[in-house]
């Protein structure tokens, strides 16, 4: 994607070639390039355009690639963490 | 991104596990965005939009649709990007015919937000067209497939309730790239017998994509966010900010009147709202231009800058050195949080460095907000 760069070394991508069969699916469905295939196997090529949709993960049919999936916005995660908080209250284990 | 550094091979991380369970996808995380509930576009009938006439095929009747939008159309465009009956802005789910399709013909697939619909129909003018529509409760395929709604269960579910099967001679169809979050092709193809084309991230490539053979271009796997783009997310972000607008407007007005009479709460209330609108549109439509990685670095800068404005517009010369620190430091700290909150609108951030940036930008926000606080009221009363 050009012009546009986010934070460095932050994202969760794994793969695991040896799982990989090169299928290219990963290649095909990655919206930053972030997949490129060399010599029947992916490869993680631009590591730091993964935005972490789970978009290659969801379609591999081997399972080679893990990914913490989800959506990177800041208000969606303030609500994750308050919902936290109150399924903790529930437990009983909040203080508050 | 285009530009493939040989530096980077390195990061390419190879685990010991052979295979990793299916299971950690993490997509059944709860959405953040989109209205909370919706019940779905309803039943096909006469009414849906663009309805021309009824196609019988295969034993069932297929709604032909005109692929010209009305004024219609693109008022109701206009006022979803602005929060105005969002909620009801989707069409039924099912099966679609531009044009006069016959079996051989491509199938489409797409969500059911009337705004995704709108943009499918209209780039297929002039040709023959399945459009298979997903229901996801008014979304766009993007954020329902991040939610899954736009998914394998649904796709699967409505090709077995429309009959596609038997309406189409071919077993392909056509997926928006974007679509893949949400989309397993390997189980749509052992479940229906169908197999998946990703063909392209905007509707606007499908007629070269269709001319071209169904092979996807780099241009056309290649994400965008272009000025335009950007824009048009900025009324939708107002309209959803404007209750904490009007509560903490509210509250600045009335705590700068009480400590300094009316004028003060105007000028504050007017320093506030500028942060805000810099943070939110402002910092926003110039993203790219803005220096650093960082949304809240970038939403503190273009705040100093309208901290700067601000201090010229009203007089800031004549103002005391307590409040032209608080205000150097609370409006930019307004405008980098607006500004943050923008990540939820891109495309390209991701949920860790998201984490990442808020796990440090949110306490350096609220210190510097806690001391504007202290040096106001300090500067006011010794």
């Amino acid at each position: 994607m050009r012009g546009f760069h986010y934070l460095k070394n932050v994202a969760t991508l794994e793969l695991d070639q040896g799982a990989c069969t090169g299928c290219g699916r990963c290649v095909e469905v990655c919206p930053h390039q972030v997949f490129a295939l060399e010599e029947k196997r992916a490869r993680i090529s631009e590591f730091d355009a993964c935005m972490e949709c789970g978009a290659c993960a969801k379609n591999c049919p081997t399972a080679a690639i893990r990914v913490d999936a989800g959506v990177g916005c800041a208000s969606g995660l303030i609500n994750e963490w308050l919902r936290e908080r109150r399924i903790r209250g529930v437990g009983g284990e909040c203080c508050s | 991104m285009g530009d493939i550094k040989k530096a980077d091979r390195d990061k390419t991380k190879v685990t010991s596990t052979s295979n990793f369970p299916s299971d950690s996808n993490g997509l059944d995380k709860p959405p953040c965005c989109g209205p909370k509930t919706s019940a779905g576009g309803g039943e096909m009938d006469e009414t849906v939009p663009g309805f021309l006439e009824w196609n019988c095929i295969g034993g069932g009747k297929v709604p032909r649709v005109d692929p010209r939008l009305t004024l219609a159309d693109h008022l109701g465009a206009c006022k979803a990007r602005w929060g105005i009956g969002r909620m009801g802005y989707l069409v039924p789910a099912g099966l679609y015919a531009i044009g006069v399709p016959t079996p051989k013909d491509p199938v489409v697939v797409t969500a059911n937000y009337k705004m995704s619909y709108d943009i499918v129909r209209r780039v297929l003018a002039g040709r023959n067209v399945w459009v298979l529509v997903l229901e996801t409760f008014g979304i766009n395929v993007w954020c329902a497939a991040g939610k899954g709604t736009f998914g394998t269960d649904e796709l699967v579910r409505r090709i077995d309730e429309t009959g596609l099967a038997g309406v189409v001679s071919h077993r392909r169809l056509i997926l928006p790239i974007l679509g893949a979050t949400g989309v397993a092709t390997h189980e749509v193809i052992r479940r229906t017998g169908f197999s998946v084309n990703y063909g392209t991230i905007r509707a606007a490539d499908l007629p070269e994509y269709l001319d071209n053979g169904m092979v996807t271009t780099p241009a056309m796997r290649e994400l965008t966010f272009s000025l335009y783009e950007r824009l048009v997310l900025v009324p939708v972000e107002i309209v959803h900010a404007r209750t904490s607008l009007v509560l903490f407007g509210g509250t600045i007005y009335l705590a700068a009147t009480l400590m300094g009479g009316s004028s003060a709460g105007f000028a504050a209330l007017f320093a506030y709202l500028g942060a805000v609108l810099t943070g939110m549109a402002i910092a926003p439509i110039l993203l790219p231009w803005i220096p650093g990685r960082s949304f809240a670095l970038k939403g503190a800068l273009a705040g100093v800058a309208w901290s700067v404005i601000f201090y010229l517009l009203a007089g800031g010369a004549g103002w005391s050195l307590p409040v032209t620190l608080a205000a150097f430091l609370a409006l930019p700290a307004v405008s980098a949080f607006y500004t943050l909150n923008f990540t939820g609108c891109t495309n390209f951030t991701s949920r860790s460095g998201v984490k990442k940036e808020m796990r440090i930008s949110i306490p350096v926000m609220g210190g510097a907000l806690f001391v504007s606080i202290i040096l106001l009221v300090a500067g006011r009363f010794l």
